[in-house]
């Protein structure tokens, strides 16, 4: 990608402009709820964080090119077009304040997708070189290093070395010809490597032939996060070669929100063709697993469960009942926080607020209505299913000193699972 | 121009030139939008586009309970006037004659003294709306010179319409004449202004719903 350019990132916003975003900004009229909607604006009441607003330069952009009005405006010179400054001016609001969650969108009563407009303004905001620092150091790591942490394919190495000794099971790795690939998201190896001794159990227990691949074994993709189309593309080609190369028919996307998004939504659109193999969510699989009645419980989870819905997993991804079914069979004591599944809120650092340290403050206030929530239902542990989700969370509790262990879905299954073949050192 | 001169005008050339614009406006801005177009998905569907598009045309008139108690007021107060003003646009006698006349199909309408009632709550609706985006902070924020101008234009056909029934001020037929102007004014800024949502949402809803729809969510 060249150096950044107000004018191709016009051309760009031009371009992002299509039937249904015309059709959202003549819809649209001004009624506020989209803010009721977004945490960002519950927990501050600041009227800059309203939705709609965020995506002001992309409106300013349909009204000149494609309405009447705007059109004669400009050629009278009476409407003000699209500056550099706009840009610079709404760029905390489009990235620090905005997680992509996508509640707005569920809520808008003439319903407008603010969310897909984001993504769009988020393609010219960061052609115009307006992307926070954090996020295009992330996206600078992805491409060359092959992982916004700069985590290496040592590091894995010696993560699986460890889950190996740990369980005595074999990691397979760039096993040819496995049913499914799995991917990690970065935070998973360095944070939460119990994630893959995890899944190796999983494996073992239910009889699936699986593999990592050494050359794209990250799930993670900051070219959506950021709205830079080519570097999300390109990181998505990394997964599709690697499935090819072994001749996987599955590739399984791991706890992680917007990984799910990118390689399973996103992904053959980005590249341009659709794949040569499915694409299926780490809960997906084991709901599925679960059905053929191949995972057996030593017992279950006596504890008042509740679980937080990734937003690009839920609402965004279509993966709501799995977990719930999951839950079902893990789970006596499971319980709904007030607005789920699909209006769900946010954990408040998805969509790239996370790598935005910038927004750090902000998304801990944001974290206030995950709070809320949480203390509606009393729960002894949180599940999930997102690296990041987790991350957030874990910070949001023990800033506001809450005592809440968060677990993952996973995780807390393989933990029940029952003992097949006993292995020697192996956990259960 | 004597008054029974002006009414034939606004009656005539005037309702003619107003339901052109706003009949072509309204077809021109759909087409254009539908023209844009937008890219194939090709990412393996989870559900169906079509039925998750025309699902949530239907459900999004239907707040869930959540929102209902954090947007009240704009959900009950938008509610009470567009009700409002279907009956008052469509289920007012005089009206229907006027359909009739135009399109050839008649259907029955409401007693007059509900009618009027109807357009009392409904003007008292369109004021608190008003009120609201005046102090609502969100909304002030939000609001430019389009919005106000759509609230005076939306609001003048009721008051005249109003003033017109119960004959204050002036004789019946300039106080007709005016009332189907102050509707003129209305279609003619229709196309070009927010009004447009009345068709343009079900529009919105669809690809809401079908983008949804396709992941496998109810949106």
């Amino acid at each position: 990608m060249s150096g950044p350019s107000f004018d191709v990132a016009y051309n760009v916003l031009k371009e992002q402009i299509d039937a249904p975003t015309a059709s959202f900004f003549t819809s649209c009229v001004h009624c506020g709820m989209c803010a009721d909607a977004c945490l960002f604006f519950t927990e501050t009441q600041d009227p800059k964080y309203t939705p709609i607003h965020k995506l002001e330069p992309l409106r300013k952009v349909w009204k000149t090119e494609y309405t009447f009005w705007g059109k004669l405006g400009k050629a009278l010179g009476l409407v003000k077009p699209l500056t550099d400054e706009d840009l610079t001016e709404w760029e905390t609001l489009v990235y620090d304040s905005c997680t992509l969650c996508g509640r707005c969108s569920m809520v808008c009563p003439v319903g407008n997708e603010i969310t897909y407009m984001i993504r769009r303004l988020r393609e010219g905001m960061a052609r115009a070189g307006h992307a926070p620092p954090g996020l295009i150091g992330a996206t600078k790591r992805a491409v060359t290093i092959g992982s916004p942490m700069g985590v290496k394919l040592p590091a894995l190495q010696a993560q699986i070395r460890s889950v190996e000794k740990e369980t005595g099971l074999e990691v397979p790795v760039d096993k040819e010809g496995a049913d499914y690939m799995v991917l990690l998201s970065s935070m998973e190896i360095m944070n939460f490597p119990e994630f893959i001794g995890a899944v190796t159990q999983l494996f073992h227990h239910a009889g699936v032939s699986w593999t990592i691949s050494s050359d794209a074994y990250e799930a993670t993709n900051s070219g959506i996060q950021i709205g830079v189309s080519d570097i999300a593309a390109e990181l998505v080609q990394r997964v599709v070669d690697a499935a090819a190369k072994l001749k996987v028919k599955n590739v399984i996307s791991p706890e992680c929100g917007h990984a799910y998004m990118a390689i399973r939504w996103e992904g053959p659109n980005l590249i341009g063709r659709p794949y040569d193999f499915k694409v299926i969510h780490i809960l997906e699989l084991l709901d599925q697993l679960r059905k053929e009645g191949k995972l057996e419980l030593r017992d279950k989870d006596t504890r008042r469960l509740t679980y937080h819905d990734p937003c690009q997993i839920s609402r965004r991804g279509g993966v709501i009942e799995q977990p719930r079914n999951l839950l079902g069979m893990l789970a006596d004591n499971f319980v709904e926080m007030p607005d789920t599944g699909e209006m769900n809120w946010c954990c408040g650092a998805g969509g790239g607020v996370s790598a935005n340290e910038r927004a750090d403050s902000l998304k801990m206030t944001a974290f206030k209505r995950k709070k809320a929530q949480l203390d509606a239902v009393q729960p002894d542990a949180l599940v999930s299913a997102c690296a990041n989700c987790r991350i957030q969370l874990e910070e949001g509790i023990e800033e506001n000193h809450m005592d809440l262990p968060v677990i993952s879905l996973t995780e807390t299954i393989v933990e029940h699972l029952a003992v097949k073949t006993p292995v020697e050192g192996g956990q259960s | 121009m004597n008054e029974i001169e002006f009414l034939q005008w606004v009656r005539g050339p005037a309702f003619t030139a107003a339901t052109v614009i706003f009949v072509a406006g309204i077809i021109v801005r759909i087409v254009m939008i539908l023209l844009m177009g937008r890219k194939a998905n090709l990412a393996e569907a989870r559900g169906s586009e079509m039925a998750g598009g025309i699902r949530t045309m239907f459900t999004r008139s239907f707040p869930n309970s959540g929102t209902f108690k954090r947007s009240g007021f704009t959900i009950t107060a938008g509610y009470v006037f567009h009700i409002g003003l279907f009956i008052v646009i469509f289920l007012y006698v005089p009206h229907i004659l006027v359909f009739q006349k135009g399109l050839g199909i008649s259907w029955p309408g409401l007693p007059s003294n509900i009618v009027d009632a109807t357009a009392v709550v409904t003007m008292l609706a369109l004021i608190a709306v008003l009120v609201h985006r005046i102090i609502d902070p969100v909304k002030r924020m939000l609001s430019g010179f389009g919005d106000y101008l759509v609230w005076f234009v939306t609001m003048l056909p009721l008051v005249t319409g109003w003033i017109a029934f119960h004959r204050i001020g002036m004789t019946g037929t300039m106080l007709i004449a005016l009332h189907i102007l102050s509707v003129e004014l209305l279609m003619v800024l229709f196309p070009f202004t927010k009004l447009m949502h009345t068709f343009t949402l079900f529009m919105s809803r669809w690809y809401n719903g079908a983008i949804a729809g396709y992941r496998g969510v109810k949106s």
